[in-house]
């Protein structure tokens, strides 16, 4: 079944606290990944690594580079989920 | 099936377009029991593309900078297989400032040596503890006869990796111990990605008789696969080339 927006944002957001002990309530849509949460490519590869097991889908390298924020995340796998 | 029983200790494994994933998954379609190897943060990556693999497989830490590491791997490796029959090597850095061959410091061009060329000898040696005749060491190599654009320290490097490779052979053979090593044509890997202009070499495929898929690192990998196997048994300090062709024809 399909995850809303909302529960992949809550997913993500546990992931990233996982990768960077960040507070999930931290990881909102607006937010930049590499200026307001301060990840790092190889955090991001963890996060994307992770996001891509647990909502199965597949981010591409080329892709991983367009998702500057997290609502750019959040609605890859949306549109992209298995 | 090739590697029936084989016990295989394979470095390199980061994401699941890497060569080592593919020699991973290969040799355990084909029999084999696989130990991984992995370090410091890139630790978390493996782990979680290992359960991409067919079976599981263990990832333990190995930094081939760290003495500690290198001296105990036998022993770690032991909590997983009793013995070892064969070992990849597919490890290779350079700091950024490697890229630029007039302009790198010394410094930036003995990590490059360390990681990239050393650590086939020092990996070698950590795993020989585990290892009889029969077994294997086989290493990735990006063809070092030529100064290509912009691989710079890091194509030195591979210099003395291949020559590391034909000194293990002399000094491993008597044990039984081959070590060989595939020169895979470019593979857009999460490596190749760090280097500077990697884009230049999506021309070797027209200059290439079989061309080129620079998004499959398959091929690069059975060869991998093929030399762990017991099938070169009499082949030691080659090099055997995954390239299209691309080293054996002028334009």
């Amino acid at each position: 079944m399909a995850r809303s927006e909302q529960e992949i944002l809550e997913g993500l957001a546990e992931i990233v606290n996982e990768e960077t002990g960040l507070e999930a309530e931290e990881v909102q849509m607006d937010k930049s990944f590499t200026e307001d949460l301060d990840i790092d490519s190889l955090s991001m590869m963890t996060i994307v690594v992770n996001a891509e097991d647990k909502f199965g889908v597949r981010i591409p390298d080329d892709e991983v580079k367009n998702l500057t924020h997290v609502k750019d995340a959040v609605s890859y796998i949306a549109n992209n989920q298995g | 099936m090739l590697l029936e029983g084989k016990k295989l200790l394979i470095t390199g494994v980061l994401m699941d377009t890497s060569i080592a994933f593919h020699v991973a998954r290969l040799a355990q379609e084909q029999g084999a029991e696989v130990v991984l190897t992995s370090f410091g943060r890139t630790m978390r990556i493996t782990q979680a593309i290992a359960r991409r693999l067919p079976a599981p497989a263990p990832v333990i830490e190995l930094d081939v900078q760290d003495d500690e590491h290198l001296d105990t791997l036998a022993d770690r490796v032991g909590e997983h297989v009793d013995h070892l029959d064969g070992v990849l090597h597919s490890i290779g850095f350079a700091p950024q400032g490697a890229f630029d061959f007039l302009g790198a410091s010394w410094e930036d061009v003995a990590t490059a040596m360390q990681v990239s060329a050393y650590s086939l000898k020092s990996l070698a040696v950590a795993a020989l503890p585990r290892m009889s005749a029969g077994g294997a060491v086989v290493g990735l190599t990006f063809d070092a006869q030529y100064a290509w654009p912009v691989y710079d320290w890091m194509g030195v490097s591979k210099a003395a990796f291949e020559a590391t490779s034909r000194y293990l052979a002399r000094d491993l053979g008597p044990k039984g111990i081959r070590s060989n090593l595939v020169s895979a044509g470019p593979i857009s890997t999460t490596a190749a990605k760090s280097i500077p202009e990697f884009d230049q070499f999506a021309r070797w495929s027209e200059h290439s008789p079989l061309g080129w898929d620079v998004k499959d690192p398959v091929p690069a990998a059975q060869a991998c696969v093929a030399l762990l196997s017991d099938w070169f048994p009499a082949t030691t300090g080659e090099i055997v080339h995954v390239d299209g062709g691309f080293h054996a024809t002028g334009f």
